[in-house]
């Protein structure tokens, strides 16, 4: 039983000074989300159903090529500050902080992955 | 982490059914959540009976006559009755609103559930214990904060930047919002919540106030301000019709604004 004023217990450590990095990244990341998921959905669509040489082909070119990585990208690391948010709603205190490492690590790795082999397919 | 389940000592048991008044036309049926840190026992739901013909008209009034006439420990905190101290909050049917204002004539069903404002220290019945909601209001520093000399009659303010405070000081600090909102819910220690919120912007859009700046410090922080996630049961529940999250997301968009 600790003896703090009420006071103290509500400010806290008071402010972290941060969290609007935070909102802005995910305001920024979702108004490229709106133009990029149709672009993604178009090129992608039109790529698929082709033979291995087609879909070799198709993403050999810029602009599927360019609007399939910027869609990964940006959308991974959407997601993961959605991720960010949940993790920080739900789990408190060392497991809070170790399965955000988890999921960050999980993140940039599928970032990495998919643009490799965005790039084996390219060239 | 955060708990789904009730802990043990807070289930809730079938409690005791009040026997019906005699020769009653109109009957009303109230399920009241019932819990005393004296008798060591969990909560219960007791089941009292009352004459609507012989009530008021709104369910403050039936609580009223059900503590005066069926049972006096029953316990509840009221004053105004007009929905102007905030201190009847409650759950109502499943909303938390104030009871002086909640009209019978509102229920939906046959039986009127109330309960206490969800997710906070029960204090006895259907009192919860608001001190740390309390404190965060004290935080958020409610009064005027002003660095130049005081003026010799009083600090002026124009008929538009009155119009401002508008939908914000009305806010009786009921902890209807508050008690409603998931994020204070799991995270109540740290997020100010939505009282809390919409009162720090009444004093950040006061346009006689002088530590915006402070103010806006105060509140960055991912816990004490970003935990809202704009879910809005603050908005849907506020008994007076006030707007706490178009508060927040006008504090959020200030941040922005001096970042960006």
């Amino acid at each position: 039983m600790r003896y703090l004023t009420d006071r103290k217990r509500a400010q806290g450590m008071g402010s972290g000074r941060q969290g609007t990095h935070h909102h802005w990244q995910m305001i920024v990341t979702s108004t490229l989300l709106v133009v990029l998921v149709p672009l993604f959905v178009i090129t992608f669509g039109l790529g698929l159903g082709g033979t291995y040489e087609e879909v070799l082909a198709y993403f050999g070119r810029p602009i599927p090529a360019l609007i399939t990585g910027l869609s990964l990208t940006v959308g991974i690391i959407h997601l993961l500050s959605e991720v960010q948010a949940a993790i920080e709603d739900y789990v408190h205190g060392v497991a809070g902080k170790l399965t955000y490492i988890a999921a960050a690590a999980f993140a940039y790795t599928l970032i990495a992955a998919a643009l490799y082999a965005l790039v084996k397919l390219a060239l | 982490m955060v708990q789904f389940t009730l802990p043990k000592n807070s289930r809730i048991r079938t409690g005791k059914t009040w026997p019906k008044p005699e020769g009653v036309t109109r009957l009303g049926t109230f399920q009241i959540y019932r819990w005393s840190p004296d008798d060591g026992e969990n909560p219960s739901v007791d089941t009292y009976f009352i004459d609507l013909d012989k009530c008021g008209p709104m369910v403050l009034d039936a609580l009223i006559k059900i503590k005066n006439e069926i049972d006096p420990t029953l316990t509840f905190r009221r004053s105004c009755r007009e929905g102007i101290c905030g201190s009847c909050a409650m759950n109502i049917d499943g909303i938390n609103t104030l009871a002086c204002i909640y009209g019978l004539d509102e229920i939906k069903g046959d039986v009127v559930k109330i309960y206490p404002l969800p997710h906070m220290p029960v204090v006895k019945d259907l009192i919860p214990d608001l001190t740390h909601f309390y404190a965060q209001h004290a935080s958020i520093m409610p009064w005027l904060e002003t660095k130049t000399n005081r003026p010799a009659k009083e600090w002026k303010q124009s008929i538009d930047d009155r119009k401002k405070l508008d939908g914000l000081y009305e806010c009786v600090m009921c902890a209807s919002c508050s008690t409603s909102c998931p994020s204070y819910w799991w995270n109540g220690d740290r997020y100010l919540g939505p009282a809390a919120l919409l009162h720090a912007y009444r004093w950040i859009i006061d346009s006689r106030d002088e530590a915006t700046g402070e103010r806006l410090d105060e509140l960055e922080d991912s816990f004490k301000l970003y935990r809202c996630h704009t879910i809005m049961n603050c908005t849907r529940t506020c008994p007076k019709g006030l707007n706490p999250a178009k508060a927040i997301a006008e504090i959020k968009k200030m941040m922005v604004e001096r970042v960006v």
